[in-house]
């Protein structure tokens, strides 16, 4: 990836971040650290590789992207709002009675959203749903489903994964964030999903290792899935919970907690100088 | 009478949708052969996805498929569409109010032999729980193959109930016409009526005509759409016969008796009598002899409406 275009992601994804932290303060509830560790992810793919149209956005040879981790709803309406899909003032509303931008992603309401998610385990069947769709009458779009690590604790992801390496859905590629922790602790203590590399392999997907929180690995990554046929792709990608925040970094309290007054001044304050930093 | 099973009705009518519906596809989770999808399957191989014994992801999958614009119908028995799976269907093709046709078959106490693991009386109540959703329970082969037929061009999610055991078909299918959401008078009557649904119509026309012949005279209503339920054919009952008798393959608790509950105390108080498995579990045991036990026939639709009528 040339230095130019990892710059502009960086940037676009501190303002991912910070709308992130807009939403949730004004919501005085959401999930911060899962939508902080995935918004690398999310602004890579809406804002420089998905086939997305803001001004057409049910397109039908459009990308689609399943956010099967739905409480991370605030990373996703705020890329979307960045990509331009809705004004970015909307995030304020976000959880609130009367807004489009329910707690979880629900399709129909907000332009953009490809499927109401929120309920774990279960966005990866719809993704599968999609990409076997896409198959059947030769479409060329592609479909993405971002799962949690937590998330795939869930006995249905593993009947979605051997479903789509059953059917052979080159045209899926899905995301697991693995940044460790869950609600009640580390998710080595709770409930060890580990090795999900070799769960996966298992399982008949092409798997690829990288870190969530660059966008060279990132961009490799996605170049590689799309090389694949045969068989669908998985990224297991290390990250950090709370990700630009310092405070919320790796701290299991922050999986689903909106910041203070205090604490929101503070982490916009971080991310802005952040932000200043990048367009220097 | 000749008879035919509701799941081979199903498995018929979606080949013949087909040739209607090029994009039609349809998903089983390893009961192709039982919920008669087989049928289709051999005819339109390329077009039926078996999900194996996985009904939760089934569900899903079928839920993204209908955002692309596809129509699908996602097939199991009753018990692992509604049950297994009814947080799937909830939250995956309920909440987005997708376009998913549920074939679910084996339903109701005539699933016999299997036992109570199998024999689902419970998935009417789950399903007409979930907003937008449409519930349908035929009758009879020729009441199965329209209600499919029609579903397939309504949008909206739909649950779609089969039964395992043949069952009388009464409707001609030369003049037959379903109509979603309206009930259907087989008989007239003005002392009592008997609501029906499903495999229990026939027996519940062939008990109006006993009655006659005992002395009561008992309307009998056909109601195949559970949701939304005919709500004037319900209260023109009420008020003209002054009780209700309602008569169906599952639970009293949440099924057609509740639903008819429903609209009556509303609109018209009077008495419903229910007439459905009574809180139990069921048990193996040949499908016939099993309705009699549990009182799913004719011969106890007659005591109870005679006993409803003081007679």
């Amino acid at each position: 990836m040339d230095e130019k275009l990892r710059k502009q992601l960086e940037i676009a994804a501190t303002k991912v971040r910070m709308g992130v932290i807009e939403g949730v303060y004004n919501a005085k509830a959401g999930h911060p650290g899962g939508s902080l560790s995935v918004a690398d992810t999310l602004t890579y793919l809406y804002m420089h590789r998905m086939h997305v149209d803001p001004n057409e956005p049910d397109m039908p040879s459009r990308d689609r992207l399943v956010l099967s981790k739905g409480h991370t709803a605030p990373a996703l309406y705020s890329v979307l709002a960045q990509r331009g899909f809705f004004p970015a003032e909307e995030l304020k509303t976000l959880r609130k009675q009367g807004s489009r931008l329910q707690g979880h992603p629900a399709m129909g309401k907000v332009p953009g959203v490809d499927m109401s998610t929120g309920s774990l385990g279960q966005g990866i069947s719809a993704a599968c749903g999609m990409a076997l769709s896409g198959k059947i009458s030769c479409d060329i779009y592609k479909v993405y489903a971002i799962l949690g690590d937590g998330e795939i604790q869930e006995g249905q992801v593993w009947e979605a994964a051997m479903f789509a390496a059953h059917y052979k859905l080159d045209n899926l590629v899905a995301v697991v964030d693995n940044n460790g922790l869950q609600i009640d602790g580390k998710i080595s203590d709770v409930m060890s999903p580990y090795p999900i590399d070799q769960k996966f392999e298992a399982f008949g997907w092409h798997v690829i290792n990288i870190n969530g929180h660059d966008f060279n690995e990132i961009e490799k990554a996605f170049n590689e899935a799309e090389t694949v046929t045969g068989k669908p792709t998985v990224i297991i990608q290390r990250s950090t919970k709370g990700k630009g925040v310092s405070f919320m970094e790796n701290q299991v309290g922050w999986h689903g907690k909106a910041p203070n007054d205090e604490e929101y001044a503070k982490a916009m304050e971080e991310l802005k100088a952040h932000l200043a930093e990048l367009e220097k | 009478m000749e008879k035919k099973a509701t799941r081979d009705s199903y498995g018929e009518a979606l080949v013949m949708l087909a040739e209607k519906r090029p994009d039609l596809i349809v998903l089983d989770a390893d009961l192709a052969a039982a919920t008669k999808t087989g049928t289709f399957k051999k005819e339109f191989p390329e077009k039926h996805y078996d999900c194996g014994i996985a009904e939760a992801n089934m569900m899903g999958v079928a839920a993204g498929i209908a955002t692309t614009g596809k129509l699908v119908f996602a097939s199991s028995f009753a018990m692992f569409a509604a049950g297994r799976a009814f947080e799937i269907v909830r939250n995956s093709i309920g909440y987005p109010h997708l376009n998913v046709k549920i074939g679910a078959t084996h339903a109701g106490i005539s699933v016999g032999e299997d036992g109570a693991s199998h024999q689902c009386n419970e998935d009417i109540a789950l399903m007409r729980t979930i907003p937008g959703m449409t519930v349908i329970n035929p009758a009879d082969d020729t009441e199965a193959k329209a209600a499919v037929l029609a579903m397939a061009d309504y949008v909206g999610p739909t649950y779609m109930r089969f039964g395992r055991l043949a069952a009388p078909i009464f409707n001609d299918p030369a003049t037959y016409k379903f109509e979603v959401g309206k009930g259907v008078q087989l008989k007239d009557g003005k002392d009592i009526t008997i609501i029906a649904t499903g495999l229990m119509v026939s027996e519940a026309l062939e008990a109006a005509k006993a009655l006659a012949e005992q002395g009561v005279d008992a309307r009998a209503i056909n109601i195949h759409t559970i949701k939304p339920i005919d709500r004037d054919i319900i209260i023109k009952a009420a008020k003209e016969t002054g009780k209700i008798v309602t008569v169906e393959e599952h639970s009293v608790i949440g099924g057609l008796g509740s639903a008819v509950a429903d609209v009556v105390t509303e609109e018209c108080p009077v008495p419903v009598i229910k007439i459905g498995v009574k809180d139990v579990f069921g048990h193996s045991g040949p499908a016939p002899a099993l309705l009699k036990e549990f009182g799913l026939c004719a011969e106890n639709i007659v005591a109870v409406t005679k006993a409803a009528v003081g007679k």
